[in-house]
C-alpha cells in the first residue's frame, strides 16, 4: 500500500490567516489546493512535509470575473473544471479552456486547481516513481540523490514542465499574483518559471499564488494542442499554445507560440514569433514558423514515448494550431 | 494526533477520529467497512476509487477527510434505493458491463454523476465522462452500453411519474 506520510493538517479560514501560517511554519509546509498531484508525490516519498496548509476552503482564491474588454481575473482556486466549462473562457481565451479540459481525467479536473496545474511540480520517468523503485535505483539528484539519472554527466536536473495550462497562459500573456506575510507581487507568469528541474519555480516557500490575470482579448485568437499516448489520463509530451492578433487587412498584428513538456520551463518560440508578425499567411510562411518555433524543442530520454518521435512531431502540432487559427480567421471573413 | 470528524456518507453521519493523513478511501473501507469503493493504484492513475462529493466524481485515494467534513459523500453503497438496485447497476449486471467488476463501483458513479447532469448523453459525451475510469476486461463497449440501456430505462420511468395511468392494465 501507498500511504501518505504522516503530516499535520492546518485549515485557514482567510488568506491572511494561511500566509500567516505558511511563514510560521517555515518550508518544512507545504500548502495544498486540490491535492491531485501534491498528494500522489507524497505517497512517492517525493515531498514529505511536517505541515500541509489547506487552501480549499479560501473564498479569496475563487471566482472568475471581467470581460474580454476589461481582462478577466481568475482565482487560483478555481478547479480545472469550473475553467474548462467556463463559457467566456471557452469564447474568448479558448487556449486557456482548451487546455484545462486537457489535463488528465474529469476526476482529478474536479479536485485539481488551476493554481496547482501552474505550480506543478516538474516530472521525470526517473524521478516520479514510487520510494521503493527509486531506492533501487540509486536515486536523482531531484529527490535523495546526486546525479541526474537521464544525463549522468550533467550538473543539473532535466524533470520536464508538464503542465497543460502554463503554455496556454504564457502564449495569452498572462499575468500571475503572489502573496505572502512579506507583502504582493505581481508579475508577467514567464517570470514565475527557472530552467531549472529542481527549482522550477520563482515563489518562495512562505508565498501564496492568488490570482491569474488575463489581458483584454479583443482581436486574438488562441488554441492549445497536446500530445501524449492515450486521450485521457497522461502527462503532455508536447504542448502548444498559439495566440494570434489578426489585422483586418488579413496581417498578423502579433503572434504568440508557447511550448510545453520540452524543457523544465515553458518555451517561447521567439523567432518563431517575430518571422509572423506584420505578415500575411501563406501555407509556405506557416511551415517556415512551425520548423522555426520546433528547434526550440529538444526533448530527453525522460518522459513518454521516444524522443525521436517527440522531436517529428513538434513541428507537426505547431502547424495544425497555426492552421486553426487562420483557418477560422478565412471562415470569418467569408461569413 | 487523531481528530474527530463528522462525516456525511450516503446519508448517513458518521463521527471517526482520523489522523490527518489518512485518505477518504481509507477511512472509508478501513473505519467505516464500505469496501464497496475499490483500491486501484492509490495515485490518482485507474478511477477505481471514484467517489462523489456533492455529486461530483473525484477520488477517494486523493481526498482528505479533514478537508470535506462538510460535503455529502456518494459511495456505491448509497446508489440502491430501498432495496432496489440503481438502473444502471441492474442493466451493468444484465449486460455484462461488469466482468471482473474491480473498476465497477468508480464506472457507476461517473455514470451516475453524468446522467444527473446530462439525462441523454451521446456516445462521445459518455466516453469523456468514463475517460478517467481505466477498465481492463470489457474493452468499455459493454459498459458504453449499459450506460445507453439505462438512459432509456430512466426516460421510461420519468414518463411512467408523467402518466401513472400508463402503467395500469387496460
Amino acid at each position: 500500500m501507498l500511504r501518505l506520510p504522516p503530516f499535520r493538517y492546518l485549515a485557514p479560514r482567510t488568506l491572511s490567516e494561511a500566509t500567516r501560517l505558511l511563514a510560521e511554519e517555515g518550508p518544512q509546509a507545504m500548502p495544498v489546493a486540490g491535492g491531485t498531484d501534491l498528494l500522489p508525490n507524497m505517497k512517492r516519498r517525493q515531498f514529505t512535509p511536517a505541515a500541509l496548509i489547506g487552501l480549499r476552503h479560501l473564498r479569496e482564491l475563487k471566482g472568475i470575473s471581467g470581460s474580454p474588454e476589461t481582462g478577466v481575473r481568475i482565482g487560483a482556486g478555481e478547479t480545472l473544471t469550473s475553467i474548462s466549462n467556463h463559457p467566456l473562457l471557452r469564447a474568448h481565451y479558448p487556449a486557456l479552456a482548451l487546455a484545462a479540459g486537457a489535463v488528465s481525467t474529469p476526476q482529478l479536473r474536479n479536485a485539481g486547481t488551476l493554481g496547482g496545474n501552474i505550480l506543478l511540480d516538474t516530472r521525470c520517468n526517473y524521478y516520479n516513481q514510487t520510494e521503493f523503485w527509486r531506492h533501487s535505483i540509486g536515486y536523482c539528484m531531484k529527490r535523495d540523490g546526486s546525479i541526474c539519472l537521464v544525463a549522468p554527466g550533467s550538473p543539473r536536473c532535466w524533470a520536464i514542465s508538464s503542465a497543460d495550462t502554463v503554455p496556454a497562459l504564457v502564449a495569452l500573456q498572462a499575468r500571475v499574483r503572489l502573496v505572502s506575510v512579506r507583502g504582493e507581487r505581481e508579475m508577467p507568469i514567464q517570470e514565475l518559471f527557472r530552467d531549472d528541474g529542481m527549482r522550477p519555480y520563482t515563489r518562495e516557500a512562505d508565498e501564496i499564488l492568488t490570482e491569474i490575470w488575463l489581458p483584454p482579448a479583443p482581436g486574438w485568437r488562441s488554441t492549445y494542442l497536446k500530445l501524449r499516448r492515450r486521450g485521457s489520463f497522461d502527462f503532455p509530451i508536447l504542448g502548444v499554445a498559439v495566440a494570434l492578433r489578426c489585422e483586418q487587412d488579413g496581417q498578423i498584428g502579433d503572434a504568440r507560440i508557447a511550448l510545453g513538456a520540452v524543457a523544465s520551463h515553458p518555451v517561447e518560440a521567439e523567432e518563431a514569433m517575430a518571422r509572423l508578425r506584420g505578415q500575411r499567411p501563406t501555407p509556405a510562411l506557416l511551415q517556415e514558423v512551425a520548423t522555426l518555433a520546433a528547434k526550440r524543442a529538444r526533448p530527453l530520454d525522460n518522459a513518454d514515448l521516444t524522443i525521436t518521435y517527440r522531436k517529428q512531431l513538434t513541428p507537426v502540432y505547431v502547424r495544425r494550431a497555426l492552421d486553426l487559427l487562420i483557418g477560422a480567421e478565412e471562415e470569418s471573413e467569408t461569413e | 494526533m487523531r481528530e474527530l470528524i463528522t462525516l456525511r456518507v450516503n446519508g448517513e453521519r458518521y463521527e471517526v477520529a482520523v489522523l490527518p493523513h489518512r485518505t477518504l478511501l481509507e477511512v472509508l473501507r478501513e473505519d467505516l467497512g464500505l469496501t464497496g469503493t475499490k483500491h486501484g493504484c492509490e495515485l490518482g492513475e485507474c478511477g477505481a476509487c471514484t467517489i462523489l462529493l456533492d455529486g461530483v466524481p473525484v477520488l477517494s485515494c486523493l481526498t482528505l477527510p479533514l478537508e470535506v467534513q462538510d460535503c455529502e459523500i456518494t459511495t456505491i453503497e448509497g446508489l440502491e434505493e430501498q432495496g432496489r438496485l440503481h438502473p444502471l447497476q441492474e442493466t451493468f449486471a444484465e449486460l455484462g458491463a461488469a466482468q471482473c467488476g474491480y473498476c465497477t463501483p468508480g464506472m457507476l458513479l461517473s455514470a451516475v454523476a453524468l446522467l444527473r447532469q446530462n439525462p441523454h448523453p451521446t456516445r462521445e459525451e459518455i466516453k469523456q465522462a468514463l475517460a478517467g475510469n481505466l477498465c481492463r476486461c470489457t474493452g468499455y463497449t459493454k459498459i458504453y452500453e449499459a450506460i445507453e440501456a439505462a438512459v432509456e430505462r430512466l426516460q421510461a420511468g420519468r414518463e411512467l411519474e408523467r402518466q401513472p395511468d400508463a402503467a395500469l392494465p387496460s
